[in-house]
């Protein structure tokens, strides 16, 4: 099994000149630690997709610096899982050849993974649909192949932008449990980026909260809740704290208001 | 049985009825009018021609379908190079895809003659012709196909640090392949267009042929009996390159609906 990875956002910026100048991130600057479930939160437009790209290599800083587990990242990193908000799954490849799009891309051979593949389908519920075509299924159930795909090869860092933004309540819900149930018995290094307050609680072990453009860190919070967190937890008291605190730094910033 | 399934085949039925009595109405006006056979002749004589003569007509219309099927070979093979270099190469994308476009509305025919005169007068100036009329199709379609690629899926494959082939390979190849079939549709249909423009300007042999000389001697029974070939020969064809297109890509949202619930 591959250890996880640090992480080290050193006084990253990045400025998109398209149209006039548009600055997306203002010297940002956070530690991530081996393991850690972190995640990004903020706005729509609030830059924290960009920082994701930066650090998955795919946007390159403007000034500053990332690392991944000791190294500066110049384009994607090594064994690297990412999921975007939309599945990007290849709609000519059954989900079973969908999952081994990694595996093909590093020339590595599918039989080493076959267990593997199957045992990340039944984890996510899908065992059963392995032949089946991605137009075929629903799309959280298309999103949960692509949360396969991204884990498929062992990945040391997995980054997921806004992954659950486009699913409905109740299918987000259960796959906030499965990703958790996943994230402890096979610990990887999360990023995770989402506008959802609720959501980042429940997930977390830290929270970066951003302001709106430009995007800055407006405070770090730690979730001191047990895990496993079931969703009940939703309703106690130390979890509604958490959510009430960082409503009311959004409010601050002008983003929530009470009357209209 | 699928709803999809009956539904085409009901469609099939309903095509079949509309052909068939618009050819009953033709056969009908011909013989009510008394047209003479030298203007419109009916479908029934037609048919006898055919009947009468088929070997004859099977033999020119497979010199035909040869041309057509080499000049549609040139076409998909080098349309897909062309497109592939349009789209890989930043310098050539803009020179040779503003040639291919500026190329593309000189009008083909016209430059049939020039390629008797290069070519001589055997199979290859006619399927230069077929290639050349039914290339461009397949260019312009493939490109798009070829661009059609998702960001998400782009990022995807640079995050996996794919090379440019596994990018193109695996990527951008058959995420271009439902395009690249609506070009083959076109192509298909055109190729046998040049085949037929080749013959007429020059050839000994072909249903181009037989319709010119036809023509020459006012037998205008054989002109239609020709034309009815040649109609049949481009429906044969066509399905064809639909029955491949299911074939190869059963992924597509095009037949999405008929496998979801089977």
């Amino acid at each position: 099994m591959n250890a996880p990875v640090a992480i080290a956002v050193d006084r990253v910026e990045k400025t998109f000149s398209r149209s006039g100048a548009v600055t997306a991130l203002a010297g940002v600057s956070l530690d991530i630690a081996p393991g850690e479930f972190f995640s990004i939160l903020g706005p729509s437009g609030c830059g924290k997709s960009t920082l994701l790209r930066c650090i998955a290599g795919l946007e390159t800083p403007s000034a500053g610096e990332i690392r991944v587990g000791g190294r500066t990242v110049h384009g994607p990193p090594e064994h690297l899982g990412i999921v975007f908000q939309r599945d990007a799954l290849l709609e000519w490849r059954t989900i079973l050849d969908n999952l081994m799009l990694p595996i093909d891309f590093r020339r590595r051979r599918r039989s080493d993974v076959l267990p593997r593949a199957l045992d990340l389908l039944k984890l996510f519920g899908l065992a059963g649909f392995e032949q089946r075509y991605p137009a075929e299924l629903s799309g959280g159930m298309r999103q949960r192949a692509s949360i396969c795909r991204a884990l498929i090869d062992d990945p040391v860092l997995l980054l997921m932008d806004e992954p659950f933004g486009a699913l409905d309540a109740l299918t987000r819900d259960q796959l906030n449990v499965d990703l958790q149930a996943m994230w402890r018995t096979d610990p990887k290094t999360i990023v995770f980026v989402t506008h959802s307050i609720v959501e980042a609680v429940f997930l977390s072990d830290r929270i970066a909260v951003f302001t709106p453009r430009p995007g800055r860190i407006a405070d770090i919070i730690t979730i001191d809740l047990p895990r496993p967190r079931r969703l009940a937890v939703r309703g106690d008291p130390r979890f509604t704290d958490y959510v009430g605190r960082i409503r009311e730094m959004f409010e601050g910033m002008g983003l929530l208001r009470e009357d209209a | 049985m699928s709803a999809a399934a009956s539904t085409s085949r009901a469609g099939a039925l309903t095509t079949a009825i509309v052909l068939i009595a618009l050819i009953a109405l033709w056969e009908v006006s011909v013989r009510l009018f008394a047209i003479k056979p030298i203007v419109l002749p009916a479908p029934s004589v037609i048919l006898a021609e055919l009947s009468e003569n088929l070997p004859w007509y099977l033999g020119h219309a497979w010199y035909t379908l040869f041309t057509t099927l080499a000049g549609f070979a040139a076409a998909v093979i080098i349309g897909i190079a062309l497109a592939v270099v349009i789209v890989e190469s930043k310098l050539l994308e803009s020179t040779v895809y503003a040639l291919i476009v500026g190329l593309n509305s000189v009008p083909k025919v016209a430059v049939a003659p020039l390629f008797v005169v290069w070519l001589g007068t055997g199979y290859e100036p006619k399927i230069a012709i077929s290639f050349l009329i039914a290339v461009f199709a397949m260019v312009i379609d493939t490109v798009l196909g070829l661009r059609s690629v998702p960001a998400d899926v782009i990022d995807l494959a640079r995050s996996l640090r794919g090379s440019r082939f596994d990018m193109l390979w695996r990527i951008r190849f058959p995420c271009a392949l439902p395009a690249m079939f609506s070009g083959m549709k076109v192509a298909i249909s055109l190729a046998l267009v040049g085949a037929i423009v080749g013959e007429f300007v020059s050839s000994q042999r072909g249903l181009g042929y037989v319709i010119l000389s036809a023509q020459g001697m006012f037998d205008i029974t054989r002109v239609f009996a020709a034309i009815a070939v040649l109609a049949v020969l481009g429906v044969i064809l066509f399905w064809l390159i639909v029955w491949a297109e299911r074939r190869s890509i059963p992924w597509h949202a095009s037949q999405a609906h008929s496998g979801a619930g089977a």
